[in-house]
């Protein structure tokens, strides 16, 4: 199990050490700022064997979190661990920066101590955490019996995510569909790769202990319940509209996978605010919203021809937002002239690109960029890699075609019904990497 | 170590404020005392006056001040049992918060003194009321544990912990699980985690219901249990399969590697099967959406499993292609991976990639594109040329490493098709100037020894390496040398100062021994024989395969137990880099469908040392093993010429595999090595002629092959029709003992169907009627497919041939020898019973032969005891004929390749029952015995 965890800044210097296991010694953690940190190399891998020693480590800003071992530890439970830490302390303080860190340091070993026993990772949700690890300190002594055991059958039990007893005055819910659409593709247009990576982020304020139910236009579901023969209302109306196929999907610890795996339906309880309650991903009739055609002219050795066309491939009446086309120019480029017909145009010399940025573009619509790049001779033999032509985007629909069909919210023992639940929902697509080989 | 002197002063100052009356002042001290601790710094003078602000209701300042002592308690021994009393007072606090913050701490301490205080109040707490102190104890047992393993024993610990699995709360549960399996780990023999299907079904209750982490204890625990049979291990899967949708990455690895490992006891055609197989894929896929760190650990996983089972992500090439922003650990992976999954279906696609891939800017990655490229050539045949011609593009670009890497793997294609690609060696020759790296100097000067034939100025070429030879390295002389050796057999007329030079060279002027040891050979071999050197030097050399990057099997099969584990992102065993006891064990897949040995030992058990899988064949001579009886009973013809084969003394060492499969298959708990032993011990299966021992004329010394020889010349040279082979009749049944009637017989297998093939007849005065037959259960469930046909009566002195036509539906019980069969016959006068013994190869079926890609991957799969070899000897026929020979009997060729003047046969039998035999025969052109290397059993 994890035998210590480290906390650097980025000149290699300890804010945080905190050691669980005897094999581990003090010497650990120069090890990791000698030959991690101060490294000449890139780092090569997350994983580095000093001297039959295993560090694992992440970085946030220029924070470096190392987690330490001698034995045959779970990895992925390692680094799953370290994010959710870096997820924790950002509840507890914000951004994790050298500051905050500092300021919050007895804060840290606090949680340290609470969410690592002996190297093994113990209940981890803020959540519940707060209501025990608390800034004030003095809380403790102040708390009735009931409210000890409280915290303690939370955290330890089946639903620790939520606790009893919350009340609002308006019980609402906001669901959130983002979707980043991922795209490879070559000069010629043809879709080298292609997916859609989806998470459903929800904000729910409802009072008491709520059993949620959600659906989704997932093709498995409504293809069951068609063949069923159900024929309840929201079978007829989804039949018609189309229905998705997902590769795959994960839920939030609050999900009951089993009944997800035998019925596909998904139910929990939800965590009280903001959470993720699932993640997704497709492959298959995926709207990409953004077509690139680029054009790259050598004229000569010492000049670039290049013209870009991007397309817009959805309903008219939609908008999309926070254009921007990165054409990337060779190291020895010398000078850049640019024209477009829409938006802004820039070429960044630091950068290396041309960053052409479009506030809004509605959807069946086209734009073109041409610009003139000239180089210095230069004696490298080696050929420029042209790298790939990057978009970013944000559009008001899903690209993946997803839909929520319903959010049904159950509390039995309170006084409120599903239909007095306020609910928004909404979708964003997103760029994640977008790219357009030239 | 960092070493910062506090001065004294600072010292002096936070001693006063430590002993401060004002609370806020105490904390802010223990604060600022804890910070420098942090950092390094040296505080443990202050020991006394921190401990002093330890009684407190202050929880913060009371957790500042454990911090400090777990830190120093160490040094200052005997000032840290000042503590002891707090911490047994605040055992017994009514808050279980600070219950648990006692016991958390106390267990940290790792001092002898305090840890026999903390034995009461432990046992308290691991009753607690409260989970959340329960919880906490159940960790504090593992650190007692590693403080004072003996303490820990006698004090009982071990078996309350145990019953803490039967906790009501599912943290608890997993807390004791994760703290049970690290002190199993160092008692590799106890039997500390006694797993059973109850105490499985309390951990799979409780997978559903705890934490994260908690979920990833018990399936990393649950991935040490040997299931008893494939019933048990389906139903585990099923329940572990939810699993697969965690958004927690170490969740769904360690569910993949529960999934795993008890896949290997389903039987292949069983639905579930295949629906797990596609419920693998889509997981593993999202596992490369999490972050980068996570991506890696999850390839360095993905890696083995492909290598596993290649058919899970056979069709997921396009999610592991490279992006630009990827940093450089994941492409590396990436990489690998694209690789591995190359097929021909994907080829294109994947070479349109590495192209791609092999113009980017960081030079590891451009090289291992440029590798993969030449991998890809040697994997996929087909498209081995557009591979070649894409490195001539990329030589073309005249990036130094490019060029570099693209020649070293043109050598390894030139290796794989020779005479194919030599065209391309002019181009090759143009950079040789530009090669400045060992390895691609030498490749380079392997190819022009190689082919110095066909290149007009090898000996000037090689001539211009010479003149640096000395400042070479190792790689590259020891190349030199071999290649002007080569080159001199080839042309010896021009290049005899050449060799004449590199000689003296190597043994003289060179102060490596590998080096002037090859020199020594070379020069003695040339001085002394030249053909002989020509023999040896030009000889033809083995073709490379693909293989060669895989991981050794039992490796593999090792890591794929560990998956989700350092060991998995190393590629290397735990016993590699754990110090200690810890992790030494060797973790292997279980055998499939409970076959004896999973239930009798441990999952947990050593693997005896090394693969095993290429050792020099040893040669049992003894006429004992299973396959030789197979391939004798095969191929031995009645001939009058060959030694009819021994019945006795058999040793069939063999056999107890089979004895395996078919112990578990006819449910007796007997384990194998008995059972082997049973069979090995009665005789006459072997003899293969399913004779009684009485009637066979023994020839004890002679070797068994001998019929095989003459049945191999037999067969090829008189031309007779191919076809099962059938032995003779012989008498089952002696008149004297059935009332005057004879039975003899044989069996057949004629177009699939099994065949009894009686002669009766009747030596009484009377007419016989009503015949009919009866078996007994036996071992391949033999049964009469129907009513034995003598229509009309047997009158004195006739002879009637019947054929039976027998099925293998009927109930199945081990019978020993194991191809016993006892019958029972009636006719109007009695029943008469008798037994017979009927040839294995009779249950080999016409299905028999294993899909090439399915044999490789279950030949790997096959654990190494499953394995046995030996000789059958005087065989004069050509492995072709052989081939053919035996595939007149069901026993099919699925692959030959010829190695070193061997030719090694692939072979696959199928039984009537499913359990499928392996084998490689391998046989030297000239020497008239045959070795058979392996002899491997499944069960589907």
């Amino acid at each position: 199990m994890i035998g210590g965890l480290f906390i650097y800044n980025h000149k290699g210097e300890v804010l945080i050490s905190r050691v669980y296991r005897d094999d581990i010694g003090r010497h650990a953690v120069d090890a990791f700022r000698v030959n991690v940190i101060h490294a000449r190399q890139q780092v090569r891998s997350p994983v580095t064997n000093i001297a039959r020693t295993s560090f694992f480590h992440v970085k946030r800003s220029n924070i470096w979190l190392a987690a330490v071992t001698k034995q045959n530890v779970n990895a992925a439970m390692v680094f799953e661990f370290l994010y959710k830490m870096c997820d924790v302390m950002a509840a507890y303080f914000g951004k994790i920066s050298e500051e905050n860190i500092k300021n919050n340091f007895v804060l840290i070993y606090e949680l340290l101590d609470e969410i690592l026993d002996f190297g093994y990772p113990q209940n981890s949700e803020t959540g519940a955490l707060k209501t025990f690890i608390t800034q004030q300190g003095i809380k403790g002594q102040h708390q009735t019996k009931e409210e000890q055991s409280q915290i303690t059958s939370q955290v330890t039990g089946q639903i620790g995510w939520r606790r009893e007893g919350i009340k609002y005055r308006r019980n609402e819910l906001f669901l959130d569909v983002l979707e980043s659409v991922n795209l490879l593709m070559s000069p010629q247009g043809q879709v080298l790769s292609a997916h859609v990576s989806g998470r459903v982020v929800m904000k729910s304020y409802l009072s008491g202990m709520p059993e949620c139910k959600f659906g989704m236009n997932d093709k498995i579901v409504i293809d069951k319940a068609g063949k069923g023969g159900v024929t309840d209302d929201v079978a007829k109306s989804t039949t018609g509209k189309q229905s998705i196929a997902i590769d795959d999907c994960t839920f939030n610890q609050c999900v009951r996978l089993s009944k997800f795996d035998s019925e596909r339906s998904i139910s929990f309880i939800p965590p009280d605010g903001e959470y993720e309650l699932m993640r997704y991903r497709t492959t298959k009739d995926i709207i990409l919203p953004f077509r690139v055609i680029p054009l790259v002219r050598e004229v000569g050795r010492t000049k670039l021809e290049v013209k870009v066309v991007i397309k817009s491939n959805f309903k008219p009446s939609l908008l999309a937002q926070k254009i921007e086309v990165r054409i990337p120019t060779p190291l020895n480029t010398s000078g850049v002239q640019v024209i477009c017909m829409k938006g802004k145009a820039k070429y960044k010399a630091s950068e290396n690109a041309i960053v052409w940025k479009i506030k809004r573009m509605a959807g069946m619509k086209e734009s073109q960029i041409s610009a003139e790049i000239e180089l210095l001779p230069t004696n490298d033999k080696k050929k420029w890699a042209r790298p790939p032509i990057s978009m970013n985007f944000e559009v008001p629909f899903a690209p993946s075609g997803l839909k929520v069909r319903y959010l049904k919210v159950f509390e039995s023992k309170l006084n409120y019904s599903d239909h007095d639940v306020i609910k928004w929902v909404r979708y964003i697509g997103r760029s994640g990497i977008y790219e357009t080989r030239c | 170590m960092l070493c910062f002197h506090v001065c004294a002063g600072e010292i002096f100052e936070l001693k006063a404020e430590l002993n401060s009356d004002k609370k806020e002042k105490k904390k802010e001290a223990v604060k600022k005392v804890i910070a420098s601790m942090t950092v390094g710094k040296d505080v443990s003078a202050l020991f006394p006056d921190v401990v002093n602000c330890m009684q407190t209701d202050n929880l913060e300042l009371k957790k500042l001040v454990y911090l400090y002592l777990m830190n120093y308690a160490k040094s200052q021994p005997d000032m840290a049992i000042m503590a002891v009393n707090t911490f047994v007072k605040d055992c017994e606090d009514p808050n279980p918060l600070i219950r648990a913050l006692a016991v958390r701490t106390m267990g940290c301490i790792r001092v002898d003194k305090i840890t026999e205080y903390l034995c009461e109040p432990l046992r308290k707490c691991l009753k607690d009321e409260d989970p959340y102190v329960r919880k906490t104890a159940a960790v504090c047992v593992a650190k007692l544990h590693d403080i004072n393993a003996q303490l820990v024993e006698d004090q009982g610990f071990l078996d309350t912990l145990k019953d803490l699995i039967s906790d009501s709360n599912p943290m608890v549960v997993a807390n004791a699980v994760a703290a049970l399996s690290e002190i199993a780990e160092s008692h590799p023999n106890s039997n500390l985690l006694d797993l059973n299907p109850q105490s499985i079904n309390k951990l799979l209750t409780a997978l559903n219901e705890c934490t994260e982490w908690g979920q990833i204890f018990i399936l990393d625990c649950l991935a040490n249990y040997a299931p008893r049979d494939d019933r048990e291990s389906q139903s585990i899967c099923e329940r572990v399969t939810p699993r697969l949708s965690h958004a927690n990455s170490a969740v769904v690895l360690s569910a993949v590697k529960v999934l795993m490992k008890f896949m290997e006891m389903l039987p292949k055609d069983l639905d579930y099967y295949g629906t797990l197989l596609k419920k693998l894929a889509p997981p593993l896929v999202t596992l490369l959406s999490a972050e980068p760190e996570l991506q890696y650990v999850a390839l360095r996983n993905i890696n083995l499993i492909v290598q596993k089972r290649p058919e899970i992500l056979k069709h997921e090439m396009k999610v592991f292609f490279v992006k630009y922003n990827d940093p450089i650990y994941v492409k590396l992976e990436k990489l690998d991976i694209m690789i591995r999954l190359a097929s021909q279906a994907n080829i294109a696609q994947v070479l349109a990639e590495l192209k791609e891939y092999a113009t980017e800017v960081d030079v590891d990655f451009v090289r291992k594109a440029v590798r993969a490229i030449g991998r890809c050539a040697i994997k996929v045949e087909q498209s081995a040329e557009r591979c070649v011609s894409t490195l001539l593009d990329l030589i073309q670009t005249k990036v130094n490493y490019v060029v570099q890497e693209a020649i070293v793997v043109i050598k390894d294609i030139f290796r794989k098709y020779p005479n194919k690609y030599e065209s391309v060696i002019a181009t090759l020759c143009e950079n040789l100037d530009s090669l400045d790296e060992p390895e691609a100097r030498a490749a380079m000067i392997w190819i022009v020894g190689e082919y110095a034939e066909r290149i007009d100025n090898a000996d000037e070429l090689l001539e211009s390496f010479l003149e640096g030879f000395h400042d070479e390295s190792t790689q590259v002389q020891l190349q030199l040398l071999t290649a002007i050796v080569k080159l001199f057999l080839k042309k010896p007329t021009e290049t005899q100062e050449l060799v004449q030079q590199v000689l003296s060279l190597a043994t003289q002027d060179s102060d490596n021994p590998d080096l002037r040891d090859r020199g020594y050979i070379y020069w003695r071999l040339l001085s002394t024989d030249p053909v002989a050197a020509k023999e040896v030097v030009l000889a033809e050399k083995p073709l490379i395969s693909e293989e060669t990057d895989l991981i050794e099997p039992t490796l593999l099969e090792e890591l794929i137990c560990h998956i989700g584990t350092l060991a998995s992102v190393y590629h290397k065993p735990p016993s590699a880099f754990v110090e200690g006891s810890r992790g030494v064990m060797h973790k292997r897949l279980p055998a499939r469908t409970g076959s004896g040995e999973s239930t009798e030992s441990p999952d947990v058990g050593t693997i005896a040392g090394g693969s095993g899988t290429e050792t020099a064949p040893s040669i049992i001579p003894s006429q004992g093993d299973l396959l030789g009886d197979l391939l004798n009973l095969d191929l031995a013809p009645p001939t009058t010429t060959g030694p009819p084969p021994p019945t006795s003394g058999m040793q069939m060492g063999g056999m107890d595999l089979l004895g395996g499969g078919l112990d578990s298959l006819v449910g007796s708990p007997m384990p194998p090595r008995h059972l082997g032993g049973d069979i090995g011990g009665s005789a006459a299966m072997g003899a293969g002629f399913g004779a009684v021992p009485a009637v066979m004329p023994a020839s004890l010394n002679a070797p068994m092959g001998g019929g095989l020889g003459d049945l191999f010349d037999l067969g090829g040279g008189v031309g007779m029709p191919l076809g099962a082979y059938i032995p003779p009749k012989t008498v089952w049944l002696p008149a004297m003992k059935a009332k005057g009637l004879e039975i003899s017989g044989t069996f057949a297998r004629r177009a699939g169907v099994i065949q009894m093939e009686l002669t009766l007849t009747n030596k009484a005065m009377s007419v016989m009627t009503d015949f009919a037959i009866q078996f007994n259960r036996n071992s391949f469930g033999l049964a009469p497919a129907g009513p034995l046909q003598v229509l009309s009566p047997l009158s004195p002195n006739q002879t009637i041939e019947v054929s039976l036509p027998l099925s293998t539906v009927g109930p199945v019980m081990k019978m020993e020898p194991l191809n016993n069969l006892q019958v029972a016959v009636k006719n109007n006068i009695d029943v008469f019973y008798f037994s017979c013994q009927y040839p294995i190869s009779m249950l080999f079926v016409e299905d028999g032969k294993m899909e090439r890609q399915v044999f490789l991957a279950t030949w790997k799969d096959i654990p190494n005891e499953n394995e046995s070899q030996f000789q059958i000897k005087d065989c004069h026929l050509n492995s072709d004929a052989a081939s053919n020979k035996l595939q007149a009997s069901n026993i099919f060729t699925i692959a030959k390749r010829t190695v070193e003047g061997q030719d090694m046969l692939y072979m696959s039998i199928k039984l009537s029952n499913g359990i499928w035999v392996l084998a490689e025969l391998r046989v030297q052109t000239g020497n008239p015995n045959y070795t058979v290397r392996k002899e491997r059993i499944r069960i589907t």
